[in-house]
């Protein structure tokens, strides 16, 4: 853990290269359909920017072009990510015929101490002790954590999440939010969250941008000081002008049942 | 219980104002109700209940044989069966050519297993694979064994090698078929991951399309340990000197049917241990799955 903290204080090394994502002129298409339009998006290492959108808006297609898993799909621009990333999926995404700790540590090479990294990412992430499990043993909230700690203990320079917690239920999905930012703040990753959750994209986000028909509607720092109350008034603030980007108009009404 | 209790009582309140002998009659109700509520999954597994279905079979040889309504020229009766086994065991026949029958079989599964999965990986991995094999593959299955063997003496003449052969050509079949199944049925999303994390190909052939196929390795292998038995009495039934085949084909000859059924018994029971044996092997390895199996 010490050394963690040790590299959050350290300056960035400037011999390598500045920025975590670069992308110019990102386009992708679908047949006819222009799912993404000449995107230019850059990510600093360790910022946390998280990416709104409606379903459709191209959000999902942008993180699978960043994680260049996007085989099939027509499109041009350029792309400039890190070797070394990981993605955490909407579903955690376990081999179902392997037991935790051997999910941990998929495709991870060297051996024992492998190992060693993979029973200390799941303590990090509150599974100590549950290396043998099965995944189906597992509760919905658990299996993301596993996940969480496989895509942590690469020590990625980027980690892509494609709406992570959004199968989750509120209470599990409030626990991984600090979970997430505590796990980030130690091991500051340049991180890209895709979600159609304002709250969490305000609560979480060091930069909310907002994605509509393929292009960057909305680039929006978010300097808050954590943990983010939902009463703040600068989080209303946020929230409003981000729901405002995504089309959604707020009358006094619907404000008050956002509040509960 | 506690279920049905809090049940009762809900019931009792509503009915507060009725006697008591319909408060009775409307708890009766209330159990019986429960009681044909069914689980659609069976339940828990028995123990040994598997050899149910084998023992009652015996059961009924033994019973039709003794009252005379199986003629023992039909089917010898199971007590000369097992006399007539004794006698082969003593003088030697037996043992002898079972070990030449399980050595060929053994043999020709351990390839035929192999080549199957190979196969399938092959099919399953890359379209050029699946191009190149499968085709051929369908065809090997339409085309009868039985058919091939005047082709097989000729091409690997009347040794042990065209005996292993013709079993390796049938007992590879399922194999591949279902192993190549299964691996086609495993989630995309799994290949997904397994690049996101830096699989090599053969970290993801071992991590994930192995394991990931083994449900449908399991059926293949099942049924091709079966294949095997059968393949082997077609071969040894021809151009054979040896082997349970050629003991059974021999009785033919000479009109012995009790010979004949200890050959099929001997069959029997090993197809029913082998199986046994996958099966267990299968519920150790796929210990993962939750399934109707228990």
């Amino acid at each position: 853990m010490a050394t963690y903290a040790g590299r959050l204080s350290a300056p960035p090394a400037p011999d390598i290269a500045r920025l975590a994502v670069r992308t110019t002129g990102l386009t992708r298409r679908f047949g006819d359909r222009t799912v993404l339009d000449r995107v230019d998006l850059t990510i600093e290492p360790g910022e946390f920017v998280a990416l709104l959108g409606r379903s459709g808006s191209g959000k999902s297609t942008l993180l699978r072009a960043l994680a260049e898993l996007d085989h099939d799909v027509a499109g041009e621009g350029d792309i400039d990510v890190p070797e070394n990333r990981s993605v955490v999926f909407q579903d955690s995404r376990l081999l179902p015929w392997a037991r935790v700790l051997p999910n941990v540590v998929l495709g991870l090479s060297g051996g024992p101490g492998a190992r060693q990294r993979g029973v200390a990412a799941l303590a990090e992430v509150g599974l100590a002790g549950r290396e043998r499990a099965w995944p189906t043993e597992l509760s919905g909230g658990e299996q993301q954590r596993v996940a969480l700690a496989r895509s942590l203990v690469r020590e990625p320079e980027l980690l892509l999440a494609d709406e992570p917690f959004g199968a989750l239920d509120a209470l599990t999905r409030i626990r991984m939010h600090g979970l997430l930012r505590e796990l980030c703040e130690r091991h500051r990753p340049a991180v890209l969250l895709v979600t159609h959750d304002v709250d969490e994209a305000v609560v979480l986000a060091d930069r909310v941008l907002v994605l509509d028909e393929g292009r960057i509607v909305l680039d929006r720092p978010n300097n808050l000081p954590t943990p983010r109350a939902h009463r703040d008034p600068r989080f209303i603030e946020h929230r409003e002008i981000l729901l405002a980007a995504l089309g959604v108009g707020i009358t006094q009404d619907d404000e008050g049942n956002a509040e509960c | 219980m506690s279920a049905t209790s809090t049940e009762s009582t809900r019931h009792l309140t509503t009915k507060s104002n009725a006697g008591a002998a319909t408060n009775l009659q409307a708890d009766q109700r209330q159990t019986t109700r429960r009681r044909t509520r069914r689980r659609l999954a069976p339940g828990r597994p028995i123990p040994g209940y598997r050899l149910l279905g084998p023992v009652l079979l015996l059961a009924a040889w033994v019973v039709t044989s003794a009252v005379g309504i199986l003629d023992a020229r039909t089917l010898s009766p199971p007590w000369t069966v097992v006399t007539t086994a004794g006698e082969l065991i003593a003088d030697g026949r037996l043992q002898s050519n079972l070990t030449t029958s399980l050595t060929r079989a053994v043999i020709a599964l351990v390839i035929g297993v192999a080549a199957g999965v190979v196969l399938a990986l092959a099919a399953g991995l890359s379209r050029i694979g699946e191009a190149l094999i499968d085709g051929p593959v369908q065809i090997k299955r339409a085309i009868p064994s039985l058919a091939l063997i005047p082709l097989a003496i000729i091409w690997f003449g009347i040794g042990e090698g065209m005996k292993v052969t013709m079993i390796v050509l049938s007992v590879f079949v399922p194999v591949y078929i279902n192993t190549h199944a299964s691996l086609r049925g495993i989630d995309s999303r799994y290949a997904e991951l397994a690049e996101t994390v830096g699989l090599r190909r053969w970290e993801f052939i071992w991590r994930v399309a192995l394991p990931g196929s083994l449900p449908g390795f399991f059926t293949g292998l099942r049924i091709s340990v079966t294949v095997s038995w059968l393949a082997l009495v077609v071969v040894e039934q021809i151009n054979a000197t040896s082997g349970i085949g050629y003991l059974m084909s021999q009785a033919r000859n000479y009109g012995q049917t009790d010979v004949i059924v200890v050959g099929l018994v001997v069959y029997a029971l090993f197809g029913l241990a082998s199986d046994t044996f996958v099966r267990f092997v299968e519920g150790r390895v796929l210990s993962w799955r939750r399934t109707l199996a228990g």
